[in-house]
């Protein structure tokens, strides 16, 4: 588990992390989401111990990382951002350096030594030497240091960063794979990686916590949530038709491919009501889509409303 | 293991992966070599010991301590390995006692190999061994204090430039400190307890008896305690540093 009470880290004039209160339980992936500078990294390195909090306390497992920092970093596995490993040690020989940093017995040593270079796939290049790596076999290679130890609590900043489609997959679904009886807290800002990995999102600008909810709240908030979109080529679908139906509130023509999406009345669905009628006027739709809404739409809202606030502040 | 010995460890085979170990022993010997043959009368004086050896070391030091020490924090603070560390169960204090323990053993090596000059002595007449012995012990204690010098002044920037000129600087200043040009030079601006203490403060004047093989108690302690005091000031810099 991860809690954090009003976490507050101050550089001189500027405040990067305001007063962060979360908690992560087991079997949580808790996404950590926020533009760059938001003072995700700041807050990662506070519960990782690396920095002290100007005030306010982080805990991991009940062990608080300013009174009981060894227990604290115990029972947590970190993936800095950036995955820095040794680059002039091999694979080999940085697992081994982790493996007795975190005083793992020779047996557990060699067990998970295997385990994680199997679930990771560096059989290759063990005893390659770090710096010669690509940047994603680097990241593994920082993944496999962070949960060598097999920790209860996972805190990974960025774990797919900079990876191809290919490598993002695999690391997701070693995420996946962990999170069941484990506590997981990534921070990203690829708003596709909370709808892969994360069950709840927290939202931070400015060091300051936005929103606190789980991807589909977040999407619900969204005003594309519940709007149907489709295509009708060729075919002068009217949009007045649309319009009169009770339920719908506005109509929107995308100008480059013609998309028209229908957006809802607070509250109404209107999926049926406007295939009813595309059927009763007997218009060709390609495909129709229900859409769940747009975290992206979302997250610039929260986050760029906070910006406003804090210009005109 | 504990983690002292892990970082240690970690640290020593880190000096051997690059050429730097191999460059640094070569020159070190060389150096050694060229200064007591040249410039310290080895043969002329006509003596069977090691005086004109051990008089050049704090010189030695003086140049390839910072190059050891230099890379100690500041690599890894910009390489973001610092991060790494420190978010591993270990205190500050493990990690800087495992560095220290790493260049001092390097520093150790490196005194070790100039055992053919003390085979030559010994071919030439017959020094007293025990002397000879109590030298080697007291220059090294003497690079453990330029070694922690080192340490501490490369946990205060992430630049290894700075932190090699830094180290030799304070270094100079500490070897120069009793000299008499020094003393001499300050004796008008400072009382006299000032010149006092600023002239125990130097290396030199602690290191001169021990080359000529005396080792005398106070001698040693200010090697320990200036040591250890260095290392303090290192850990300080380096918590200081993670609350700023």
């Amino acid at each position: 588990m991860i809690e954090t009470e009003r976490l507050t880290r101050r550089y001189g004039q500027l405040t990067a992390v305001d007063a962060l209160s979360i908690r992560a339980e087991p079997g949580q992936v808790l996404g950590l989401l926020g533009p760059n500078g938001a003072g995700k990294s700041t807050a990662m390195r506070m519960i990782a111990g690396f920095l002290a909090p100007s005030s306010g306390t982080a805990r991991v497992c009940g062990h608080d990382v300013q009174r009981a920092p060894l227990a604290a970093r115990r029972a947590l596995g970190y993936l800095p951002e950036g995955a820095p490993s040794y680059g002039e040690m091999t694979v080999r020989e940085f697992l081994v350096f982790i493996a007795r940093m975190r005083k793992l017995t020779a047996e557990m040593g060699r067990r998970r030594f295997d385990e994680v270079v199997g679930w990771l796939q560096l059989e290759d290049v063990l005893d390659t030497g770090i710096d010669t790596l690509s940047k994603g076999l680097r990241r593994r290679v920082g993944l496999a240091q962070a949960i060598l130890h097999d920790p209860p609590v996972l805190m990974l900043d960025e774990p797919t960063d900079g990876l191809d489609p290919n490598q993002k997959h695999t690391v997701r679904q070693l995420i996946d794979a962990m999170a069941r009886e484990r506590t997981i807290l990534i921070s990203t800002h690829l708003l596709e990686e909370v709808h892969a990995l994360c069950n709840r999102v927290v939202i931070v600008a400015r060091g300051r916590l936005l929103a606190d909810a789980t991807p589909a709240e977040l999407e619900a908030r969204s005003r594309y949530h519940g709007a149907v979109s489709f295509s009708a080529p060729g075919s002068g679908v009217s949009q007045e038709m649309l319009g009169r139906l009770p339920q719908v509130a506005s109509i929107e023509v995308d100008p480059l491919d013609g998309r028209i999406t229908v957006f809802p009345k607070p509250g109404a669905r209107i999926l049926e009501p406007v295939e009813q009628l595309l059927r009763e006027q007997g218009l060709e739709v390609s495909e129709i889509q229900l859409e769940r809404g747009r975290l992206d739409e979302v997250f610039r809202q929260i986050t760029t409303a906070q910006d406003a606030a804090g210009a005109s502040a | 293991m504990s983690p002292v010995s892990a970082v240690m460890r970690r640290e020593l085979r880190s000096f051997f992966v690059t050429p730097m170990a191999y460059v640094f022993l070569v020159i070190f010997l060389v150096l050694a070599g060229i200064l007591t043959f040249y410039t310290g009368d080895f043969y002329e004086r006509g003596q069977a010991d090691l005086q004109p050896f051990f008089v050049v070391h704090p010189w030695l030091y003086l140049i390839l301590v910072p190059a050891i020490t230099m890379r100690m924090w500041a690599e890894e603070a910009k390489g973001g390995t610092l991060e790494l560390l420190l978010s591993l169960p270990l205190t500050l204090w493990q990690a800087m006692l495992g560095k220290f323990l790493a260049a001092w053993l390097f520093i150790g090596l490196a005194l070790a190999l100039t055992f053919p000059i003390w085979l030559t002595v010994n071919y030439l007449g017959a020094p007293d061994n025990g002397v000879i012995f109590a030298s080697y012990l007291g220059s090294w204690l003497m690079a453990g204090s330029f070694v922690a010098i080192g340490a501490c002044l490369s946990a205060l920037t992430r630049s290894q430039v700075v932190a090699f000129v830094l180290t030799a600087t304070v270094c100079v200043l500490l070897i120069l400190a009793g000299q008499p040009q020094v003393l001499d030079f300050f004796s008008g601006a400072l009382p006299r307890k000032l010149i006092n203490a600023l002239a125990y403060l130097s290396m030199l004047r602690h290191f001169e008896a021990i080359a000529r093989g005396v080792l005398d108690l106070r001698d040693l302690a200010y090697f320990v305690l200036s040591t250890a005091g260095w290392l303090v000031a290192g850990v300080l810099l380096l918590e200081l540093k993670r609350v700023r």
